[in-house]
């Protein structure tokens, strides 16, 4: 037990010291350097497109392209809608309705969905008949699957409630990588725009950047009150933005490795579900807990627009590549095309 | 969000709507008509009331929870909390020590029931016991002396109890302790060990890692958004019109991979880093021309085989590896990359066990080798400057006047909303921009 305390000790200290190493090249505080930008003003996003069809909360969307998405809600379905003339391209039905989290392939070939079955169901959307079929189902996890983003059409990066996240080879169905260090349900990730790096963010009120290739953590953001619940990257790869159940959201930067602003208001008490930033990264938005989504400017740190339609949790939000709308999903069971 | 399992720090806030359902059923359990049967124990000669004994296999599982959580705690083996489907006893905690009443368990009480512990039996603390109670004595030392005053004090007092009421106060008791500071096995030791000892391992070399002002990272930012914000539709419209407010697809149409003039716009872009320029069909097809006139197109196309190892099918990387050697990197090859010694003996050391990664760092020194002199060079160049002067910066369209004669998009109209839609049809003729509230602060 002498034996652990001595650990305990220098793990404290080493701690302490990061702590300083940080502070000391904290030099400016970010109202400081951005007193010279311009202000956004006013960001008024109406709705274009509601895309009605499913019959029970929506867990998960995901773009494909700047009018396909994937969308997955626990009435056991997976829809890829054409959100521009709002048709349902395919409604494909899944063995376990305990779907959480879905995804689409850069490629437009394949999406995938997970959930409370710990595993990550992978469906080939261009089969020859025109039918779409289990491509692979990728059985290992021993929690629920939280999160899946696919690399290209060979890999794909999975998070789980076992605390795991874990890459995958499609071909053979196997683990190539396990990336273990969290100590609490992973509940999201995001891969860097250079796909050498991914993000996870987990209920241990950390966030972890990851590399791919040697599955080594190199660096771990920790700052939130509670878990974690929604991360993605800044569109210049350099930064982390977490969502979290303490209302509030964080811009880690990765090269000066710490906090450098948070996203909060004393009006805002509820958990944040999800967030995408705009294209230029100057607007982030997120989902909350009391049936809103707000907007942030990512600069300023202030709120600048609100999104309200939706009668219930907003469970996910994502924006088009060419950054031209935002989808809104929610437990109402609805979709809505934000501009 | 999910039942977590018990930790030294105490009970999750998430955890209390599972324990209100367990206590509603435990008390339902326990009435005295529909409840379960309950006998007397004989403890030698003593004897005590309550207790029961659950041998249905149905409820095994509830029970076992009831078990973990301290509802109910076995008589016979206290420290096994399990709960067997067998004759043995068990009994009903009582509700002063259900969980979601008297957490989080303090150190205090644990220090007072550890010395009283400690003064019935003699020093007779199991090994974890001693080594909480040594732990805790350093760290709330400055209130021993009221925890041994306390643990007396309690010890007298329950003395002057009938025995069967004490015997059954100790019991419960005891079960609360188990259930909230559970013992911590040789076994479990390592592993902590194990894990501070990755801790420490990670914490140095993040301690050693180098660290960029967060003022120049700060810049970066605003730089960043400073010079996407005319390409972030959300933030400054696009031309000639968002698509998704006029129901005009030429802006996609303009923007196509293959189109045959590209937006300037577009072609800005490929100026701001030499990844957009990769990134873009277009713009890898125009600096290809580029480097086919300056004779060194092979880096490109050395750069794009190594990618399609990377992101290719499994199966195919050994035979994709060989081509890439054939063509690029054996002596003589058709199409030579230029690469330092260094980089090309660990490559084809590598060559002999290829896998997806293995030209990793060829393809590296190439890609720096373009971005640092040809991608520097294609931007100053006439081919660049020129497609610049061409590229369309397209005419904004008006909005149509007359909104009702935009056409209507539906969705394939479901039996069960066709009233729905009807009434939506009405709506959105005279107005296409209600159902979305406008931002209020």
């Amino acid at each position: 037990m002498g034996e652990m305390e001595q650990l305990r000790k220098e793990a404290e200290s080493l701690k302490d010291e990061i702590t300083a190493a940080r502070k000391a090249v904290q030099d400016l505080t970010l109202q400081d350097h951005v007193a010279g930008t311009a202000v956004v003003g006013r960001v008024q996003l109406k709705t274009r497109k509601t895309l009605r069809g499913h019959l029970s909360k929506i867990y998960a969307v995901h773009w494909g392209d700047s009018k396909l998405c994937v969308s997955a809600s626990q009435d056991g379905k997976l829809i890829v809608w054409d959100s521009y003339t709002t048709n349902k391209v395919h409604a494909i039905p899944l063995k376990s309705s305990w779907v959480m989290t879905c995804a689409y392939a850069p490629s437009g070939n394949m999406v995938a969905c997970g959930g409370l079955d710990n595993m990550c169901s992978i469906y080939n959307l261009k089969g020859k008949d025109g039918n779409v079929k289990v491509m692979r189902e990728l059985a290992a996890h021993t929690g629920y699957l939280s999160c899946c983003r696919f690399l290209n059409d060979n890999e794909i990066i999975t998070s789980s409630g076992d605390c795991t996240c874990v890459l995958w080879d499609i071909e053979t169905g196997s683990q190539k990588t396990v990336f273990a260090g969290h100590l609490g349900d992973c509940m999201s990730l995001g891969v860097a725009p250079d796909f050498n790096t991914f993000i996870s963010g987990a209920c241990d009120f950390t966030a972890k950047l990851w590399d791919i290739r040697d599955g080594q953590c190199r660096q771990t953001f920790g700052g939130h009150e509670s878990d974690i619940n929604a991360i993605g990257f800044f569109p210049n790869g350099n930064a982390v933005i977490t969502g979290s159940d303490d209302a509030s959201c964080k811009l880690y930067d990765l090269r000066s490795d710490q906090e450098l602003i948070t996203y909060q208001d004393s009006g805002i008490m509820c958990g944040v579900t999800s967030l995408a930033p705009s294209f230029s990264g100057r607007l982030i938005l997120a989902g909350y807990d009391d049936f809103n989504c707000n907007i942030w400017d990512s600069l300023k740190a202030e709120r600048v627009g609100v999104l309200s339609g939706h009668d219930n949790r907003v469970s996910c939000i994502g924006v088009t590549p060419d950054g031209m709308a935002c989808c809104t999903g929610s437990w109402d069971s609805f979709l809505k095309i934000w501009n | 969000m999910t039942i977590n399992t018990l930790s030294q720090d105490g009970v999750q806030r998430q955890q209390m709507p599972c324990l209100t359902k367990m206590e509603r059923m435990i008390i339902s359990m326990q009435d005295p008509d529909m409840g379960i049967k309950l006998r007397n124990q004989r403890l030698l000669i003593t004897v005590i009331p309550h207790k029961c004994s659950i041998s249905d296999e149905e409820a095994l599982h509830v029970g076992q929870l009831f078990v973990k959580y301290g509802y109910i705690y076995p008589l016979k083996e206290p420290r096994n909390l399990i709960l067997k489907a067998d004759d043995s006893s068990y009994r009903f905690q009582t509700p002063y020590y259900w969980m979601s009443t008297r957490w989080p368990a303090s150190e205090l009480d644990y220090a007072i029931y550890l010395a009283k512990k400690n003064i019935r039996k003699q020093g007779e603390l199991i090994e974890y016991e001693k080594e909480c109670y040594n732990a805790l004595h350093k760290r709330i030392n400055h209130t021993w002396d009221f925890v041994v005053m306390q643990a007396r004090e309690q010890l007298r007092a329950s003395k002057q109890r009938r025995k069967g009421d004490r015997i059954v106060l100790e019991c419960q008791e005891q079960a609360y302790w188990l259930v909230n500071r559970p013992p911590v096995s040789p076994e479990h030791y390592k592993l902590t060990t194990l894990t501070k000892n990755t801790i420490i391992e990670h914490n140095r070399i993040s301690l050693a890692r180098n660290r960029v002002k967060s003022s120049i990272c700060l810049e970066s930012y605003v730089k960043y958004c400073e010079q996407y914000q005319p390409h972030d539709p959300i933030m400054q419209g696009c031309l000639p019109s968002n698509p998704w407010i006029t129901d005009d697809i030429m802006f996609w149409n303009m923007n196509s991979e293959t189109v045959a003039l590209p937006t300037k716009l577009r072609v800005e872009r490929w100026s701001f880093s030499f990844m957009e320029l990769l990134n873009d069909q277009m713009g890898r097809k125009e600096f290809l021309t580029y480097l086919e006139k300056e004779f060194s197109a092979e880096n490109l196309c050395f750069w794009q085989a190594c990618e399609d190892v990377r992101h290719g099918e499994t199966a195919k990387i050994p035979e994709k590896v060989d081509e890439v050697y054939k063509q690029f990197l054996a002596p003589g090859a058709s199409r030579w990359v230029n690469i330092d010694s260094k980089t090309m003996e660990k490559t084809l050391e590598g060559l002999k066990r290829p896998h997806r990664f293995v030209l990793d760092d060829a393809q590296m020194h190439i890609y720096f080798l373009m971005k640092k002199d040809s991608y520097p060079r294609y931007l100053k160049s006439e081919l660049y400057k020129n497609l610049l002067a061409r590229a369309i910066v397209p005419q904004e369209t008006k909005k149509s006047v007359f909104p009702f004669m935009r056409r209507q998009r539906h969705s394939s109209p479901s039996p069960a909303l066709a009233t729905q839609t009807a009434e939506d049809d009405g709506k959105a003729k005279y107005s296409n921009s209600n159902s979305g509230t406008a931002s209020r602060l």
